[in-house]
């Protein structure tokens, strides 16, 4: 097997492709950086120079707003051009290959990509072919990774909790085809969070999910118990029918996060959520919007958290 | 046109005789008296043998020319020491029409280099729904039917396929897939898919279709023979049904006599193969079944990509790997790995498939066809795209040293292939 392919000679972030295998030292790294950016969100003048002059094409080959519109933020914030692609409806339904779309942006001077495609390995292909200079960060790979999101919920969590060492997290809902949750599994268990924990049905979990090093609960009262952390997962709409789960209805009855639920949970509990919310799905509003929702924190955190990444990959040391 | 291939280590792995000697060929077969020779060839430090058999080597034609020809592959068979090689109906149209498969012989032929065995479609155009012509087919040459890499959703489909191939005594080959298990998956559904978000395929897609058919075997008295076992358990209970007494044969697709999903690495589309590379276990279950004979053969699974179709993320890029020409050294190895003789580890890619074509190549007796590959076992050579005659560059293997070249490659009496 190569190297980890997101990291220089000197062990610094060339790419950001996947929390995993990311050093700790690295994540806590990138956390401290984003904190000290935290600051420049909440100036009158909300701009630093770190990326003046650089490129950062980004390319959405999958829907998205949200996390395309932080990004955007958060380069325009270190002073960068942006320039948005929304790939899905442009060059590739004309037939072009996801490589031949980054090899014209290249032409064009890119500095740094953010890429977002539906298909597991998409951002590690596009990294092996990027020349030297020029960075990818991966803004969400199929079912992969999806690593600014999870080190958002890291920061998060680190600014409400303090430290990872006494923590139970508990991830519940879609982990099977969820980004999100591979990403903060791989930076909970590599920042030392003793207890992981995923709660799903069986249909929901991936074979082999224990070795992700996560407890696995089908009852999510059990799963509760004692987190301090709760995590809902989105639960995608075509999902919600089908051979995985006969209803919403009765995923909300098992798995959807109430007042009653959360109730198990540690009285301090945190509750937090990557977005878009199906509210009464995975979450109920009384929850999503009660005092321990941390869900908008959560996307004020994320811009800080995108600009410490782009300054490290192209900020120049 | 009489041939002496003249003082090489002989192997004949169906009688296990293994010494130095001459073999002489006559009339385009092995002869007993050695007469006056028109042509000698010097085999002093090198291995000869029966012509490797290939039972599963995509020529891509007809329709997928751009991926592969099938003078770029003749080319790539005789280059790997492969004499016969049984191609599957996988092309475009597919092998399901007495014509298409009377054309691919007649060119196969007109090259003048390995023996071409077309296999069958067993349903038209591959779909699984209406049985092919069989008889027909066969009268045109098909070796045997099968569906490539698609499958027979219909299991009455399948055992009304198979009941018409025991009617006529024709053989049916078969991957063991249950379709529906199978659906959208990419990888083997264990702790790499997992990690990596791939979609899974279970390893009880294999079992579950292995049960299927050892009933329908039960039920119609069809000849099957089960292509590319994956699974530690799908070797289990291939085990059982033999020691059962099922006349059943089964081969493996090489690669995954070495390789495991942990080859997968960071998205390595040359590692998505069909079916999935399983875990290490089951590589393991492989190699041993395939020593101790509960599988029959190795085949290389060829099948050349081109480029664009293998740049793709790991899910899009199109299955497959190029295998004619790493068939011998990938098998050189496994051999050795598992403390083999060169007579038991040659039998497994020239002997042994040669019974299941029912051709009679594969031995050296007097009266076999005149089919040899001459090779140095220890001489090694890198994987490189110009080191590969097939039009495929696409190999998990690219960059790596593997031992055993082929120095010489003889078909009916014909030198073929020298380097």
């Amino acid at each position: 097997m190569p190297g980890n392919p997101q990291l220089d000679a000197n062990g610094e972030l060339q790419h950001l492709l996947s929390i995993e295998g990311l050093p700790r030292e690295l994540i806590l790294k990138i956390l401290d950086t984003a904190e000290s950016f935290a600051g420049v969100t909440e100036r009158d003048i909300k701009k630093v120079p770190l990326l003046r002059g650089k490129s950062v094409f980004n390319l959405f080959f999958e829907g998205s707003t949200r996390t395309r519109t932080t990004f955007e933020i958060a380069a325009k914030r270190l002073s960068a051009d942006v320039i948005n692609l929304n790939v899905a409806v442009s060059s590739t339904a004309k037939g072009e290959s996801l490589l031949d779309t980054v090899a014209n942006l290249s032409a064009m001077q890119a500095d740094i990509f953010v890429v977002r495609h539906g298909s597991s390995g998409a951002a590690h292909l596009v990294a092996r072919h990027v020349k030297p200079h020029e960075h990818v960060i991966n803004a969400g790979d199929g079912r992969h990774a999806h690593p600014t999101q999870g080190l958002l919920d890291l920061y998060t969590i680190r600014h409400y909790k303090k430290d990872f060492s006494g923590l139970t997290v508990a991830i519940v809902g879609d982990v099977l085809h969820s980004r999100v949750a591979r990403s903060l599994i791989h930076g909970l268990t590599t920042l030392g969070a003793p207890e992981v924990r995923v709660i799903g049905p069986q249909t929901l979990i991936p074979a082999g999910a224990a070795a992700l090093g996560v407890r696995v609960f089908h009852s999510m009262r059990e799963g509760l118990r004692g987190a301090d952390v709760v995590v809902m997962l989105r639960l995608q709409n075509e999902r919600m029918t089908g051979a995985l789960l006969p209803s919403a209805q009765e995923f909300n009855k098992h798995y959807g996060l109430t007042a009653e639920k959360l109730a198990l949970a540690k009285p301090d509990a945190i509750v937090m959520h990557p977005g878009p919310m199906n509210r009464g799905v995975e979450i109920d509003s009384a929850v999503a919007d009660g005092p321990r929702s941390v869900i908008l924190p959560q996307v004020t955190f994320g811009i800080a958290v995108r600009m410490a990444v782009m300054s490290m990959v192209a900020g120049g040391g | 046109m009489k041939l002496l291939v003249k003082g090489g280590r002989v192997v004949d792995p169906a009688s296990g005789r293994d010494a130095v000697g001459d073999v002489f060929i006559a009339d385009g077969k092995i002869a007993a008296a050695p007469g006056t020779p028109d042509r000698t060839l010097d085999a002093k430090g090198l291995v000869v043998a029966p012509g490797l058999v290939d039972l599963a080597a995509r020529l891509r034609e007809p329709g997928y020319e751009h991926k592969a020809t099938l003078e770029s592959e003749m080319d790539a068979a005789v280059a790997g020491g492969v004499t016969s090689l049984a191609c599957p109906p996988d092309t475009d149209p597919p092998l399901d029409e007495p014509g298409l498969v009377d054309m691919l012989r007649r060119r196969a032929k007109a090259l003048s280099r390995a023996r071409v065995y077309p296999v069958g479609a067993l349903t038209v155009k591959l779909a699984g729904r209406q049985l092919t012509e069989m008889a027909e087919l066969a009268e045109a040459g098909c070796a045997a039917f099968s569906q490539g890499n698609a499958a027979v959703e219909d299991t009455q489909v399948l055992w009304r396929a198979l009941q018409y191939a025991a009617t006529f005594g024709l053989p049916v080959w078969l991957r063991p897939e249950d379709a529906w298990l199978a659906r959208g998956g990419v990888a083997h559904d264990g702790e790499v898919a997992t990690r990596l978000g791939l979609a899974g395929i279970p390893a009880f897609a294999e079992t579950i279709a292995l049960a299927a058919i050892f009933e329908l075997v039960r039920a119609t008295g069809a000849r099957v023979h089960l292509c590319r076992i994956s699974s530690a358990a799908g070797v289990a209970l291939l085990r059982r049904a033999k020691h059962d007494g099922l006349p059943i044969t089964c081969d493996v697709g090489i690669h995954h006599v070495h390789l495991s999903d942990m080859d997968l690495g960071y998205f390595d589309a040359q590692c998505r193969l069909e079916p999935p590379l399983r875990s290490q276990r089951d590589r393991e279950a492989l190699a041993a079944g395939l020593a101790d004979g509960t599988i029959d053969c190795a085949v290389s699974d060829h099948a050349p990509v081109d480029e664009d179709a293998k740049h793709l993320p790991f899910a899009e890029a199109e299955p497959g790997a190029t295998g004619l020409e790493l068939l011998l050294p990938l098998t050189l190895k496994w051999g050795m790995e598992r403390k083999l003789t060169l007579a038991q580890t040659l039998a497994r890619i020239s002997s042994a498939p040669a019974r299941i074509l029912g051709a009679a190549s594969g031995r050296l007796e007097p009266g076999a066809p005149g089919d040899l590959v001459l090779f140095d076992p220890q001489a090694s050579w890198r994987v490189t795209p110009e080191a590969l005659k097939s039009q495929g560059k696409n190999s998990p293997f690219l960059g790596m040293e593997l031992a055993g070249r082929v120095r010489a490659t003889v078909v009916a009496g014909q030198v073929v292939y020298e380097a």
